[in-house]
Parts: C-alpha cells; structure tokens; sequence
C-alpha cells in the first residue's frame, strides 16, 4: 500500500476538520446559540442539498439548467399539500379536490413522494427539452421557471394562487435536516463515482468521445436531470417546512440565482463545492443584514443602501469568475470524498496514523493541496 | 370581428417591442455565439436615463437621444469589460458571466433608485387615441410599431449593403476565415453591440412609455421573453427575430383572450408549451439554417 504523505491526506486531519469539527459546531449551535442562529444553520444545510443538486447536472454532467427553483417549488408545493391537515387544506384553498384534501401524510413519506413526483415531471420536462444545449438549454429552463410559477400562481384550487400556502408544521429541525442532507450528498457521491457518473463526466469532457464509447448521451443527461430534480424538490420541502409558509413568487428568478450562485462560488464540478459555496450564501447575507441600515467605517459614514447583499453578492460573483473559474474547490472531492470514505475512520484505529500526524505537526512542514 | 381586431392589435403592439429586443439578441449571438442574458439591463438602462434626464428638466426629443447614447455607451463598455476577457472560455462561463453582469446591473440599479416602481411621464401628444377599424389606438402604439418596421430596414440595409455588414455576415459564418482575410473581430463586434444596444434602448424607451410605469426589474423577463422569440424564429437570421417576437405576441395575447375562463389564466404555460412543440419539431426555430449550433 502506498503511504500518502500528505498532511491533509492524514485520516486523523480529515477525521477532526471533516467530521469532528463540524459536529461540535453543530451542538454548539443546537444546545448554546439561539433559535435564530440554529435556523440560519438549517438553511445552510438546505442550500448545501440545493447546491449540490445544481452541480449535478452544470457542473458534473455539463447541461447547463436554471431550472433549479422551479423543482424547488415543485418539491414545497407537493410536500406541502401532503403534510397539511385536511382542515387547514379546507379552510385556507377553495375547491379543492376531495380526494386530495383527504390525503395527510408523514414528513417523511411526503418528502419522498414529493421529489418522486417531481422527478417524474422533470422526466417529462426533460425528455421535451434536453435535446437543446448550452445557451439555448439555460433560457429554456429560465423559462421552464416562469412556466412552473405560473402554474403555481394560477392553479386556485391546488395552491392557493399568488396567496400560497401557510401553516406547515415545523418539520425541518436541525437534526432532520442535517440527516437529509448528508444522505442526499451520500446518494449524489455515489452516483458520481459510479459507472453512471463517469459517464456523466465522459459526456462534459467530450461528446463524441463518449459517444464513441457506447454511453447514451440522451439517457445520461435525462437522468442527470432527473436525479438533480429529484433533491432540489428535497431541499423545497424541507425548506417549506422550514419557512412554513410558501408562495409562488418565493421560486422565481432570485432563487434560480441564489442557487447559481452557491454552485459557481463554491465550484461547480463537485460535489464538495456545495459546501463552501452554501456557507457564502448562507451566512454572508446574514451578516450584511446588520449594515443594510447604514454603518461607520474608518470614521465615514455611509448611508443606507437598497439591496446591499444584491451588489455584494454580484460583485463576488464577477470577482470569483475572474480569478478562480472553477469556484473554491474546483473538481476537487476533499471535502464529501473524506466524508463518506472508509479510511477516515477506520484509519483511527491504526497507530501509524498518530505516527504521521504527530511527525508532521513536529515538523511544522504541512503540504497544503 | 371587433375583438379580434383588438386582439390582434394589442398583439402587434407587444410583438413589435418583442421583435426589436429579439433582433438585439440575434445579431449579438450570432457575431459572438453567446447569449448576452444582460440584454434586457440595456432597456432597463435606456428607461432610467430617460427618466433622470427629464426630471433634470431636459426636453423629451433630446433625452430620449441622450438616453440612447448612454445605453450604447454601457452596451460597449459591458463589451469591453466583461465579454471580451472570455469571449474564448466555455459556454457555461459565459452564461455565468453574462447572468452576473444582469445581476449586478439590476442591483446597481436598485442600489441607486431603489426597487420601487416609478412613473415615466411622456409628452401628453404620445397618448393621444383614435380609432382605428373600430379599435381604440394611442400615438404611442403608432410610433412603436413604426420604429419597429423602420429599424428592422435600417438594420437589415446595414448587414445587407454596407462593407460593415459585409465583415458582420463574414464574422458569423466563420470567425476564423474572417479573421485571416483581415477582418478587426473586436470592431465588428463592437458595432453588433452598438446595433444591438439602440434597439434595446428604443424597446425600452417604448415600452415604458406605454405602460408608463417601470422598475429595476424590467429588463429581465422581457429579455427573456424576447430571448425565446428569437429561438422560435431562428437564432441568428433577422427575419426568423421579427417572427418570432409577433408570433410569441399573438401566441400570449391569444391565449389570454380566447382560453375559456377558466384556464385563460395560464397563457404563459401555453405560450411555453406551443414554443417547446415548435422547438420539438424544428430544433432550429421556424426560419434558422441547420446550422445555428455554433460552438
């Protein structure tokens, strides 16, 4: 066996940065800090499963969608529907069908059916438009958001119209949403280091190439699709069960965006890039919020200014394009690959690996990747 | 008889502002091969100079001038600035680039003015009605269906009969080949932005003056909008642009008239679905050559 040398490659290093720094963070957050800095946090691991679900298909399989929001609303509408009491369904949307009202199940059961039923439609989605690509693909699924919003907004007797649907319980706790989250980036790990998503890769690099080899350009992309759509309409219902209340205008072009741009900082062609880019996504506007009424620098005062997370946001995300193309991880699988491997743990229980360690912390020579 | 004639008015009231951003969009795409998603910030831009520059007192004839030239400026300098430097990179880096620049304009934009919605005061003469075949018509509607037609001529006497034109059609057919019998790539594709920008300027000029209210927010869906009309027509032929933004108009207000009640509603998804169809069966859109998949 070849012994790595590199520090960060260190089972023990991974093990406390990857699994237990995190995890102390987490219980920190649950049982010291305040109710609003748990939320924040269950948004952050909302946006790592919608993040992840984008890199999927932009990143990984090289079909550009902005159609990312659209699934989202897809998966909150339909869990929503489905978790509501028949009461609640009865006095807030007119009209609608009985059978449907009759209907209550679990979280859990209606989170699955959810994003399989909004799988299923973006089969059907896809199958009409994925022959596009490239720039046509990505107004296509622009537009493939407005479509959904419309239907949203105009379906009285399933969503409530524009008014949208209140009063979901509160589902999506920390420790729900932290259990989705780390099976979602499971399944979508596995599914990129399968034959599936080699072939997906295959497909990004060079078309004809993989062609050549025998892989269906058409059904890869379409499951691609499929399995993207699939944990976007995951994070919805958790976000629904989140917000507790859901409106159409909740899943438009911001969103799309707000997805995006999560994707693109933290770097698209990987799965790992969910993660920081979910971090800037999720705690920077948390933080800009307390200067969005004017603030004091260096003795100067500057005003308020409309929108300030916008302008932040956008000039970060020219800025990444600039200099780093290929967001904060780049390809690079250190972060979900350290995760999910064996070596991590079970290099724990080998003596070497505190050898290793220790020589490298006694030698102050850390080999940064 | 009557509401027909209406609805088909109203639809060539729409269609025509449609068809001048489409035309935009057509000829930047096929200069460059990419979409410019912050297409539709240039009518935003053209709209809130206008507005600045009569609220400074200037006359209306001269601002809407003015306001033009301040959107060609900005058309040129997103050039300059953001398109050029990856004009070579991926597809995916360019619709990142382009969507970035939209942000940031509309952002900027919101920063500045603030996201309400404001009111654009035009010469009392433009709203002026009278009746034409029964249906009620303002000058306005006049005025954009004239510069629709009067722009599409110019545009197409420019890339038809002009040497600039010539170099245009030569760079979109092969920029290699253009390249090496000595055509400036960088100068034709700053005169498609320039083109491109007038007419993004004028839609928007049009279109806030009809509806009189506008917003930072804008630009974005009738660029979109706009964008997929020009798919429907055929991406890169200037006739496929102008059809496919009257026929996108017909298609919306259409549905919106005739859809029993019920589901008149859900025009948008039908426009969609009947475009999705026409794009099922015509990859290329209604007039694009076999082409269009440049790239």
């Amino acid at each position: 066996m070849k012994k790595s040398t590199r520090f960060v490659d260190n089972s023990l290093f991974r093990f406390l940065v990857v699994v237990l720094l995190p995890v102390i963070i987490l219980l920190l957050v649950h049982f010291v800090a305040g109710n609003y800095y748990e939320s924040v946090f269950i948004l952050f691991f909302i946006n790592i499963i919608l993040a992840a679900s984008l890199n999927l298909t932009n990143g990984i399989t090289g079909i550009f969608s902005l159609g990312q929001a659209g699934f989202m609303a897809l998966g909150a509408y339909i869990s929503s529907i489905l978790t509501l009491s028949e009461t609640m369904k009865n006095a807030m949307v007119t009209n609608m069908p009985e059978w449907l009202t009759k209907i209550q199940l679990p979280f859990w059961a209606a989170m699955i059916v959810a994003a399989c039923i909004t799988m299923i439609i973006a089969g059907l989605i896809g199958f009409a438009i994925l022959r596009a690509k490239g720039h046509y693909l990505a107004v296509i699924t622009l537009g493939m958001v407005i479509v959904i919003k419309s239907v949203l907004d105009n379906a009285n007797n399933l969503t409530n119209g524009s008014r949208g649907l209140s009063g979901m319980s509160k589902h999506s706790t920390l420790l729900v949403t932290v259990i989705v989250a780390l099976l979602s980036l499971f399944i979508l790990y596995r599914f990129r280091t399968s034959a599936f998503g080699r072939s997906m890769i295959a497909l990004r690099d060079d078309e004809d190439a993989a062609a050549s080899l025998g892989i269906n350009e058409r059904s890869i992309r379409l499951m691609s699709f499929m399995v993207s759509a699939f944990f976007a309409a995951v994070g919805g219902c958790l976000w629904a069960h989140l917000q507790r209340t859901i409106a159409p205008s909740l899943f438009y072009f911001d969103k799309t965006f707000n997805i995006l741009e999560m994707s693109v900082l933290g770097g698209m062609a990987s799965l790992s890039g969910a993660i920081p880019g979910a971090a800037v996504l999720t705690f920077l506007p948390q933080f800009l919020a307390n200067f969005s009424t004017g603030f004091t620098i260096f003795g100067i005062n500057v005003p308020q200014i409309n929108g300030l997370t916008n302008i932040v946001m956008s000039v970060l995300f020219i800025v990444m394009i600039i200099f780093r193309k290929q967001g904060v991880t780049g390809s690079s699988e250190y972060l979900v690959g350290s995760l999910f491997s064996r070596s991590t743990y079970t290099g724990l229980f080998r003596k070497q690996t505190y050898k290793d360690f220790a020589h490298a912390f006694r030698r102050k020579k850390v080999h940064d990747s | 008889m009557g509401f027909f004639t209406a609805q088909l008015i109203s639809a060539i009231k729409l269609g025509s502002i449609y068809a001048l951003v489409a035309i935009g969009y057509s000829i930047v795409y096929s200069i460059m091969g990419m979409i410019n998603f912050a297409h539709g910030e240039l009518l935003m831009i053209a709209t809130f100079s206008l507005w600045v520059l009569m609220n400074a007192g200037i006359p209306f004839g001269f601002a809407v001038i003015l306001a033009i030239i301040i959107t060609v400026l900005f058309g040129i300098f997103i050039e300059k600035i953001a398109y050029r430097p990856i004009r070579n990179a991926g597809e995916s880096t360019q619709i990142i680039t382009s969507l970035a620049v939209s942000i940031f304009l509309e952002a900027l934009c919101q920063a500045i003015f603030n996201s309400s919605a404001k009111a654009l005061i035009i010469p009392a003469f433009f709203s002026k009605t009278f009746k034409f075949l029964g249906v009620t018509v303002s000058v306005i509607d006049v005025v954009t269906f004239a510069c629709t037609v009067i722009l599409t001529i110019v545009v197409v006497l420019i890339i038809q009969k002009t040497s600039v034109g010539k170099a245009m059609r030569a760079v979109a057919d092969n920029p290699e080949a253009a390249d090496l019998v000595g055509i400036d790539r960088n100068r034709i594709i700053t005169v498609a932005f320039i083109i491109g920008s007038v007419l993004a300027a004028v839609a928007g000029i049009l279109y806030s003056g009809k509806y009189t209210s506008f917003s930072n927010d804008m630009g974005f869906m009738l660029g979109v909008k706009a964008f997929i009309a020009a798919v429907l027509g055929g991406l890169g032929s200037l006739t496929g642009a102008v059809a496919g933004g009257y026929i996108m108009a017909v298609l919306e207000i259409f549905f919106s008239g005739y859809l029993p009640g019920g589901v008149a509603s859900f025009q948008t998804t039908f426009t969609f679905i009947v475009l999705i169809l026409v794009l099922l069966v015509r990859p290329n859109g209604l007039f694009g050559s076999n082409n269009w998949k440049r790239s």
